[in-house]
């Protein structure tokens, strides 16, 4: 059978409120942690600030797409309405940029929509259906009222009983650790 | 002189004594409940007159739009006004989610999910029309792009082209902002229900969601910037919707009043459907600490403005009607108010620009009753605005030999009937399947969220407003 215990994961607890939470993720932060993340029911004003996160790339995503759109939706109508299909309408001018405004606008919103929404979930790595801290059961609490911090193995500080105590130090309760799956 | 001085705290978005979870509990508990009888029976209502779309819009396919009261000159009837009636009503989940959003209107989120879900099937119910009112339905896909056999391609010169663009697109990103904002809520559900189907359903729709704030940075980022989008785009929708008429050179269509004019009166509709709605919903599910009476203030306060908007537009058309001394614009508007669709034309100003004067008065905008009333109206003086605009200028065009009076079918008011049933199918599979509330939005707006609200050991404070004393002058 299989007896072999998996890798952990990393060490999971949990705080009272999101003024806590800001708190003990402030400390870890300045104990110089780098793989560690927070979790709760919405966002925390302040937390970049306490996780030292970095400026979102999902602004360039957008923006290239909203390119994409405006470049791609002008040169499609270019070639249909006059190379391809050139359509004489009471002698007016073949290429009539500002009665192609609106389908340019459009298409240049939609592209943009598509990059701000899978943009998102691709930064954030998701769909991602199965995590290592769902084995937790006090973690479903994390979309309900619950506040959680995690610090991974991955970091190169990372020990389990030092990070433990750190965390409850810091006033953090139901410290448990979390495996891999 | 003394002059009192008094501070007006502004009201809390969320009544009563409630903390996160119990929050929680009031949205997701409705998904998980067994199903009410009542909506069942609602349910089957709306499946019947589904039913009645259905096999309207089969005969027409079958017979032909000769089935339609449509004739030469009034070559566009019920169709027309059904479709920009319901993409109007569409407009103000748009205006609630993105527009409120970027003016930071933490009381958008009581009202967002309910009013973004509105706006999709209503713009499902729009798109019904002019697609079968192509009359070949079969071939609808001519006004796509797609290469074919006859190697030919759709002119983009034309308003009618620009619709098709701007109305799928408005579908798509409406969709995709709903979804959006649905994700974290989907986590909750699927965390909290019991049933496996259920937990593996709404954890698909969920994608993982683990209310990281790693996530949540790039989420905010996200949702801002889809804000940003949405809002010139519902403004641009509705824009060519109103290209449609004006780019035509029919008296009375060719202004360039209309694209403001239909935006406003946009807004003005969707938010009475919004209220029309939420005020049986909050009955029903008993969401009155969340869908508060000032919402209906503030939702009110928003129709009256967009409703006297629209009063000063009717006025505006006529004073240009003059002003620019074009014969059949001037004759256009005299027939409006005066000729054989005078009743309708009246009809538009009692319910559009006199019913929401009303709210003027404090008392009147929060009464439910009242406003659950006056929401109703508004949305069939509405119709009835459409109506006025479509079929008046188009039954009295430039030939007064061809002048006649336009009377739809039963076929006409069937098809109409039967977009109530695609809708409430829709909105009631919503209401039972969706959080109907944006849980994590809400949460993230109660002052329990704040980390400011807290003081050195963790516990929770009431925030205090300080309020400067008047400063003296002195009178010396």
């Amino acid at each position: 059978m299989s007896t072999i215990k998996s890798d952990i994961y990393g060490v999971l607890a949990e705080c009272k409120n999101p003024k806590q939470l800001i708190d003990v993720a402030q400390l870890v932060n300045n104990s110089g942690y780098k793989k560690f993340d927070t979790f709760s029911p919405f966002p925390i004003h302040g937390m970049d600030k306490a996780m030292s996160l970095k400026k979102s790339k999902l602004g360039w995503i957008v923006f290239g797409h909203g390119l994409l759109g405006l470049i791609g939706g002008f040169s499609m109508i270019y070639y249909m309405m006059v190379i391809d299909y050139p359509l004489n309408i009471g002698g007016k001018p073949l290429f009539n940029l500002p009665a192609w405004i609106p389908v340019m606008f459009e298409l240049t919103i939609l592209l943009s929509a598509f990059g701000a929404v899978f943009g998102m979930f691709y930064l954030n790595g998701l769909p991602k259906l199965n995590h290592p801290l769902f084995t937790s059961d006090n973690f479903k609490k994390a979309t309900d009222d619950g506040f959680f911090i995690c610090i991974e193995s991955e970091d190169p500080q990372f020990d389990s009983e030092k990070v433990q105590k750190l965390l409850k130090n810091a006033g953090a309760e139901n410290i448990e650790e979390v495996y891999d799956l | 002189m003394s002059k009192k001085y008094e501070y007006v705290p502004e009201p809390a978005l969320v009544k009563g004594n409630h903390d996160f979870s119990s929050i929680t509990a009031l949205v997701t508990d409705i998904n998980m409940r067994p199903t009410p009888k009542l909506w069942y029976v609602a349910f089957g209502i709306s499946n019947l007159l589904l039913f009645v779309l259905l096999f309207s819009i089969a005969y027409l396919i079958w017979e032909g739009t000769g089935i339609w009261g449509l004739n030469q000159p009034v070559g566009w009837g019920w169709a027309i006004i059904n479709f920009v009636w319901w993409v109007g009503i569409g407009h103000a989940g748009t205006l609630i989610s993105a527009i409120l959003f970027l003016f930071r209107q933490g009381w958008r989120t009581a009202i967002n999910r309910f009013a973004e879900a509105m706006t999709i099937f209503a713009v499902m119910c729009a798109g019904i029309f002019p697609a079968i009112h192509v009359g070949r339905i079969w071939v609808i896909y001519w006004v796509f792009p797609i290469p074919n056999s006859m190697a030919m391609w759709p002119n983009f010169n034309s308003p009618l082209l620009w619709d098709v663009f701007a109305v799928s697109t408005y579908f798509t990103v409406s969709l995709l902002f709903w979804y959006v904002g649905l994700v974290p809520d989907l986590a909750t559900i699927r965390d909290r229900i019991k049933s496996k189907a259920g937990k593996i359903i709404y954890g698909i729709g969920a994608l993982g969601w683990r209310g990281s704030n790693r996530h949540w940075w790039n989420y905010e980022k996200s949702y801002m910037i889809l804000a940003g989008l949405a809002t010139p785009l519902v403004l641009s929708v509705h824009t060519i919707v109103s290209f449609d008429f004006a780019v035509s050179i029919i008296p009375g269509w060719h202004t360039t009043i209309f694209p403001p004019y239909f935006v406003a009166g946009a807004v003005f509709s969707g938010f009475a459907m919004v209220l029309t709605l939420m005020i049986i919903c909050r009955k029903i599910y008993k969401l009155e600490d969340i869908m508060t009476v000032d919402h209906i203030e503030k939702m009110n306060l928003i129709i009256l403005v967009t409703g006297s908007m629209v009063g000063f537009a009717y006025i505006m058309e006529f004073f240009i009607a003059w002003y620019g001394q074009v014969e059949y614009e001037k004759a256009i508007f005299i027939i409006r108010a005066t000729g054989p669709y005078a009743w309708a034309y009246w009809i538009m100003i009692a319910c559009n620009v006199l019913s929401p004067q009303f709210f003027w008065s404090k008392k009147l905008r929060r009464n439910v009753t009242f406003t659950f009333i006056i929401s109703i109206v508004v949305n069939i003086g509405m119709w009835f605005e459409r109506f006025v605009i479509t079929v008046t200028s188009l039954s009295t065009d430039y030939l007064p030999s061809s002048w006649g009076y336009y009377s739809p079918t039963m076929w006409d008011i069937l098809t109409y009937i039967g977009t109530f049933g695609l809708f409430f199918t829709f909105f009631l599979l919503f209401l039972r399947f969706l959080p109907m509330v944006a849980v994590a939005e809400l949460k993230g707006v109660m002052p329990q969220a704040d980390p400011h609200n807290y003081n050195e050991d963790g516990e929770y404070v009431e925030p205090t407003v300080e309020v400067p004393e008047p400063k003296k002058i002195s009178t010396e």
